[in-house]
């Protein structure tokens, strides 16, 4: 069972009025004596004493209660007098005993009850439950170290008591009397040697099993049934680990930031932007400096972590650009001027737009990076598609010469080929282009003599050529259908590689084609041999179903945690693997101890192909849940409430004509009156870090 | 149907003989939209009408807006503030504090402009409104009384009839809907004895020397009581104040039409043993006698009545006589009543059932919390005369509070007769906590009419998107779906501002220690005003709303979430306020709202078969989030991501994740938070 989707399962299903029926609220030693009468013969109950209602032990049980509550009866009391009145010393923390009472049968005998010896948690009380809810004494005739029952599974030890034919009747009781002291703190069993194949050592009479692995059991010899209790007790150590546990689920955590992003910027909030080098807008300055020259604008709003971690990106794009572009950066608080935002159609944050003079302003849809943003700004001091005049201004398009500083931030140089009179297409490509504008450089070429271009390129018209500068390129595709979509889509599936260094911000591109990933992880540059095999296989079509690519670790150190998760224990770099990501998620890795030659891979995809190859993991399928639990206030809410009116059923109020509710407000000034001490005392209790404790001590002369 | 079988039904003679002299004019000219007075709630609709082009006039009495203005109130300071500076320049959380500003888009429409008075001074708002409806062009058609308002029945009418209106002229008005913003015109009188030597707070003198060295008694205990002693204050021998209930202070009872700490100086002297008084009895229960001097005792009607009719004023019964110690035992030279006002229900005629019948339908007509007439489809109450749906509650009869319910009214009308849905924000998921965050740190609506409107996030299938309704009324969130053209088939969440359960009220002290609510975990508990949300799978439906348990605003939702409340009303602190509510949502949600940098979300998209939502719609739309080395060190030095580029031993540490030996049947626990910390103690 898992305790994080119950405790959470518990928090958001939780009808109240089950709650009230299954836990009954005392303040008497009588009621306690009542409810005990009643139950003999038929449940036992769980009773249990919380300082007040609404703190973290008391929730606890109710969440208990919900679980178990129609098997026990759960009572519950805020009275100390109650508790010392059953004999409890420890009056400072919350209690909580199972009283045995289906056992008994005679009325006038009282019930056994256990106390539960760890603090109050949701865990502990399930673990508690649980143990209680075993047999109280086990009969086995099996070797003890095979033996597991519901103790060894939540921690605690197994005593096992030697028994023999002759003694058994003895042995029996002394066995349950030990069950008894042990009870919640370990399993006791009765061990029959008469009917045992595996030998123990003659004279020991108890065997004590750990809850551990790889620990030995121990063969004791012990006369005395403290001496046991004892022994038991000293080899206990599970509790202080349980005890770490349940503060993970119940308290603290839930307030520790487990979102990275927001940890990281609240971590560097005191470290000093250049902010300067950015202008910050305002309602008043927007427009005026929109209209007055190109800008890039960052929509943000200061209390959003998201927006604060890209701000940084921004500031380190204006470092990088200082007095060297024609594109002011500016920047405005949506927390302080929501009116621009909103008629900006800015509704998320962070959102970066583009404005230049006389054209509709642009929406930035890259990666929230320097990069990537840098290069939207730098790609977009010109307008796309750029128009070609002459053949050889075509040349030196295509070779990169023409926008030198530019191809930098695109590898590939994209040109359309068009005839003069292809209006439509050439309109077509133009609004593709003009899409494409800060992501990837586009020129246009329609002269007269375009055929010179086409033909030198072996295009028919119309055509784009693709000039890819880093392998030095220069490819055509026809263009069937001159749809601007269509334009955009062969373009961005152009800008694919065949086999690429995949790196954090080029996976969505791969990613999207849904097809397993043939990774090469390389601890630096990759082996130009390695990358010849693929590239043939490539090219013999082995790896069409593929998206095959390699993995720089040096860029990429993040790489390293995923072969950690691929990988164990991780052998030796390089490492090929292929991973199903989108159906299934086996990881399939070639054997480290072939070379990775074309004539192995072959081989090895053939066996894939076969399902002769086992995956050496497989990827969690786990959907994404909630990290931790929420404070459950509504059943704090309910918890409130039940103690002052543990009888009433919840008051309804109709729709009422305002003149009753004026005059209920005065009707229901007694019973509401109480609330407020109330709550107070609870808040009390709850106080628990060093700034309550400050405020405290300084109000402590007016406590209630 | 025509006029002259509608003459029947009235009461009036007077009226009827109107109408028969102007048979020319009955040729009735139609509107869309009617709006009935040209006072701040009047023009406030009237704005929004025109805004959306729509067919309508308003109709006024006098020749120039705002004209209660330029009587009321009669000591002429507002006691609605106007607060000029926040330190804040969001124009949106500034309404938080301006009180008298109607709604527009034009910056120079705002109150500030207009008065640099804190308490600003009522002949300021008259020139404000005039300015108002001048700027903006509104149609208000001025000195057109209208003395009648009656139904026609007819099939192609929007709402099954026309309002048909009637003016001073005997001018016919055809009106589709009709929307009735005249406010409580009417001074509240009771009647008993002697009543008729009451002095009203409608004209009573506001000249001090007209009360010097008197001993005056004024009934009531409300804000007009109270101003107008304070202004005689320091002339009279003593001021008497006398009422049925106890004084109700706003700061008490968070409601700012009960007694302002600007207008209470009495209470200072009462209580200070400074002559002047206040007592509580049921004023239907006194008689007041003049007697030969002219001077006004208090008697009790049962005297008066024991007495019968012939017996000369001196010789009735009066309370000291068997009581010698009784309070009001000394005369007065005047009694002065400021008991309130009513709506004014004399122009429409029964067939509109705006009046309920009982006492409190005196004082305001019957509407539903949409603010639609009870009794009449299509007529709708706006401002002073709709505050009946949050008496006592909330700020819908003031300004502050009524220029908000009638944007509402206007947005369910543009669903209703034009078919606009009600304006929404569709947003993916990963917003949501932002969008959440925003609206409560800056929107006034929620703010004003805490408990009455509420911001609604609808889920989309899945929730993988939402959309975000802004200031809906909250008790008609069962009917949302019809209301508004949104449909709410895969859960919401109602976004309120609420005050403690049990914080405010006449008798409460409100400033008793630890009023205020720090920690996270007691946000439950938080007093002051606070955001709340409320998650349902299913929309309520009406039973739930109307059998909610008492003193809940909502039915009971699935989950509720309380922002503890903020000194400073700021809740963006990012463990505080923003961590518990994605804890939140991300709980009613069942998924991971948390945010991640694209290196994350590429060793997800790695190593997983599923990647969170922020992944999802971010870094897989290759719209990832990119850290910078300042934060990628930050992140490395805290726990929340494993290092990968780090040593060795740190690789060891991390092969030892139970996910690594068997992958199927021990899963990574998502993200490499949860991952530490539960891949142990889930299993149970």
């Amino acid at each position: 069972m898992r305790l994080l989707d119950l405790c959470r399962t518990m928090e958001f299903q939780l009808p109240s009025a089950l709650l009230f029926n299954e836990v009954k609220y005392i303040t008497n030693l009588e009621d306690l004596q009542n409810i005990e009468n009643a139950l003999k013969g038929k449940a036992n109950i769980v009773f249990s004493y919380v300082r007040a209602i609404g703190i973290p032990e008391h929730r606890a049980v109710m969440e208990a209660a919900f679980v178990y509550g129609t098997t026990y009866q759960f009572v519950l009391t805020t009275e100390i007098a109650l508790l010392e009145s059953i004999g409890s010393e420890d009056v400072e923390n919350a209690r909580l005993y199972f009283f045995h009472c289906k056992l008994v049968l005679d009325l006038t005998q009282q019930c056994r009850s256990t106390l539960m010896e760890q603090p109050l948690t949701t865990l502990n009380i399930h673990l508690f439950i649980k143990i209680m809810k075993a047999p109280l004494l086990t009969e086995v005739a099996d070797d003890p170290q095979q033996v597991s029952t519901v103790h060894l599974q939540l921690g605690l030890p197994l005593v096992f008591i030697v028994s023999q034919q002759a003694t058994y009747e003895a042995d029996r009781r002394t066995a349950e009397w030990v069950a008894w002291r042990l009870l919640g703190k370990a399993g006791v069993l009765l061990l029959l040697r008469d009917s045992l194949e595996v030998n123990i050592p003659q004279h020991a009479n108890v065997v004590f099993k750990r809850a551990e692995k790889g620990v030995p059991m121990e063969f004791l010899v012990l006369h005395d049934v403290d001496l046991i209790i004892s022994h038991v007790e000293n080899n206990i150590h599970v509790e202080e680990i349980q005890e770490d546990e349940d503060d993970d689920v119940e308290g603290p955590d839930i307030d520790t930031q487990d979102d990275e992003v927001a940890e990281t910027v609240y971590r560097d909030r005191k470290r000093k932007l250049p902010l300067e080098l950015t202008v910050e807008l305002t309602e008043e300055t927007f427009n005026a400096t929109v209209m007055a020259s190109d800008n890039i604008v960052l929509f943000y709003v200061d209390w959003q972590a998201v927006s604060m971690a890209f701000l940084q990106s921004y500031i380190d794009v204006a470092i990088k650009l200082k007095g060297t572009s024609t594109m002011l950066l500016t920047r405005i608080n949506c927390a302080d001027w929501p009116d621009v935002c909103t008629k900006q159609n800015v509704t998320e944050f962070p959102f970066v737009k583009m404005y230049k003079k006389g054209k509709n302003p642009v929406s930035y849809t890259g990666m929230l990076g320097t990069e990537d943003l840098l290069k939207f700004i730098q790609l977009n001091r010109i307008s796309y598609p750029v128009n070609i005049t002459s053949i050889q201004e075509a040349e030196e398009y295509l070779s990169g010469e023409l926008y030198k500083d530019l191809i930098s931030y695109s590898s590939m140089s994209v040109l359309g080929l068009f005839s003069p009179n292809m209006t439509t297409a050439k309109e077509d490509f133009s609004e593709a282009g003009n899409y494409l504008k800060g992501y990837v450089i586009t020129g246009i070429y329609s002269e007269e003599d375009v055929s010179l271009l086409s033909n030198k390129y072996a295009a028919t018209l119309p055509a784009l050529l693709l000039a890819r500068h880093t392998e030095g390129k220069i490819e055509s595709i026809p263009l069937a259908s001159t749809h601007a979509q269509d334009v955009v889509q062969i373009i961005t599936d152009a800008l694919l590689e065949t086999f690429p260094e995949i790196t954090v911000e080029n996976l969505p591109s791969y990613f999207r084609l849904q097809k397993p990933l043939l990774i090469l992880f390389s601890d630096g540059s990759i082996n130009p041999q390695y990358k010849n095999a693929i590239l043939t296989l490539v090219k013999q079509k082995y790896l069409d179903s593929f998206t095959p690519c390699w993995l720089n670790l040096k860029n990429t150190p993040v790489g390293r945690g995923i072969l950690q998760a691929y990988f164990d224990p991780l052998p030796p770099l390089p490492l090929l693997v292929l991973v199903n990501l989108h159906s299934g998620g086996q990881v399939f890795a070639f054997p480290s101890d072939q070379a990775i030659i074309e004539e192995n891979l072959v081989l090895w995809l053939k066996k894939l192909e076969v399902g002769l190859e086992n995956p050496i993991t497989i990827l969690p399928a786990q959907e994404w849940k909630p990290p931790l639990p929420a404070y459950d206030f509504l059943s704090m809410m309910d918890a409130a409430t039940s103690q002052h009116d543990t009888e009433k059923v919840p008051k309804c109020m109709k729709e009422t004509d305002v003149q009753e509710n004026d005059k209920e407000q005065y009707e229901d000034k007694s019973a509401v009156r109480k609330e407020p001490i109330e709550t107070l005392r609870i808040k009390h209790w709850n106080r628990s870090n060093w700034f309550k404790e400050a405020e405290k001590s300084f109000k402590c002369d007016k406590e209630l | 149907m025509g006029l002259s079988a509608l003459a029947p039904l009235w009461s009036s003679p007077g009226l009827l003989l109107v109408i028969a002299l102007h048979p020319a004019l009955s040729v009735p000219t139609h509107r869309d939209y009617c709006v009935l007075g040209a006072g701040p709630a009047g023009l406030q609709m009237a704005y929004f009408l025109q805004r959306a082009g729509r067919d309508y006039a308003v109709f006024e009495r006098t020749q120039r807006p705002g004209s209660f203005f330029t009587r009321y109130p009669r000591h002429r300071k507002l006691i609605s503030i106007n607060k000029r500076y926040t330190g804040n320049a969001n124009s949106e959380f500034n309404l938080r504090h301006d009180w008298n500003s109607l709604l527009s888009h034009d910056p120079r429409l705002l109150f500030r402009h207009y008065s640099r008075a804190y308490f600003p001074d009522a002949h300021d708002m008259v020139r404000y409104l005039g300015d108002f409806t001048d700027t903006l062009g509104l149609r208000v058609l001025y000195n057109t009384t209208i003395t009648h308002v009656t139904l026609d029945k007819d099939q192609r009418a929007w709402n099954g009839h026309y309002f048909i209106l009637t003016d001073q002229k005997g001018q016919v008005h055809q009106c589709s809907v009709l929307l009735v913003a005249t406010g409580l015109s009417v001074p509240n009188q009771v009647d008993f004895p002697g009543s008729e030597y009451v002095e009203g707070y409608e004209s009573v003198s506001v000249d001090p020397e007209d009360f010097v060295g008197q001993n005056v008694l004024i009934l009531g205990r409300g804000n007009s009581a109270f101003e107008t002693a304070d202004n005689i204050l320091g002339v009279t021998n003593f001021i008497h104040m006398l009422s049925r209930s106890r004084v109700r202070l706003s700061w008490a009872t968070h409601y700012v039409g009960d007694l302002r700490a600007i207008n209470n100086g009495l209470l200072d002297t009462y209580q200070l043993k400074s002559l002047d008084g206040l007592l509580e009895s049921d004023l239907t229960d006194l008689a007041i006698l003049k007697d030969s001097k002219g001077k006004f005792h208090v008697t009790l009607k049962f005297f008066l009545e024991e007495a019968g009719t012939n017996q000369s004023t001196d010789s009735i019964t009066l309370p000291q006589d068997d009581n010698d110690n009784f309070a009001m035992r000394v005369p007065y030279d005047r009694v002065i009543r400021c008991l309130g006002w009513n709506f004014d229900f004399s122009i429409f005629n029964k067939s509109l059932r705006l009046n309920s019948g009982n006492a409190f339908g005196k004082k305001y007509p019957l509407i539903r919390a949409s603010y639609e007439s009870k009794g009449s489809r299509g007529l709708f109450v706006l401002g002073t005369a709709s505050h009946s749906v949050d008496y006592r509650k909330s700020a819908g009869g003031f300004i502050h509070g009524f220029r908000y319910t009638a944007r509402a009214v206007h947005r369910l009308l543009e669903h209703r007769h034009h078919g606009i849905a009600w304006p929404a924000t569709e947003l993916p998921i990963t917003q949501l906590t932002s969008s959440i965050v925003r609206r409560v740190n800056e929107a006034s609506g929620l703010y004003q009419m805490f408990g009455v409107l509420a911001d609604v996030v609808l889920l989309k299938e899945n929730a993988t998107a939402f959309e975000y309704l802004e200031e809906f009324p909250l008790q008609m969130v069962a009917q949302l779906e019809m209301l508004t053209g949104r449909k709410a088939q895969h859960g919401l969440f109602v976004i309120i501002m609420e005050y403690g359960r049990n914080f405010s009220g006449p008798d409460k002290d409100v400033f008793f220690d630890n009023r205020s609510v720090g920690q996270t975990e007691d946000a439950w508990q938080s007093n002051f005003l606070h955001p709340v949300i409320y998650y349902y799978r299913h929309l309520p439906t009406e039973q739930e709303v109307r059998f909610r348990p008492a003193h809940w605003p909502l039915p009971r939702p699935t989950a509720i979430h309380h922002i503890v409340e903020d000194f400073l009303t700021d809740w963006t602190a990012p463990i505080g306020h923003i961590l518990p509510l994605r804890r939140f949502l991300e709980n009613c949600l069942d998924t991971d709202l948390r945010s991640f940098y694209a290196e994350s979300c590429f060793l997800f998209a790695l190593t997983r078969q599923k990647l969170p939502p922020f992944c999802q719609q971010g870094y897989l739309r290759m719209q990832g989030l990119v850290s910078t080395e300042s934060l990628r060190q930050h992140r490395v030095e805290s726990w929340l991501p494993r290092n990968h580029a780090a040593t060795d031993s740190r690789l060891e540490d991390s092969s030892q994740q139970p996910g690594d030996h068997e992958p199927l049947d021990a899963p990574m626990a998502p993200g490499p938070l949860a991952q530490s910390l539960d891949s142990n103690k889930e299993e149970l």
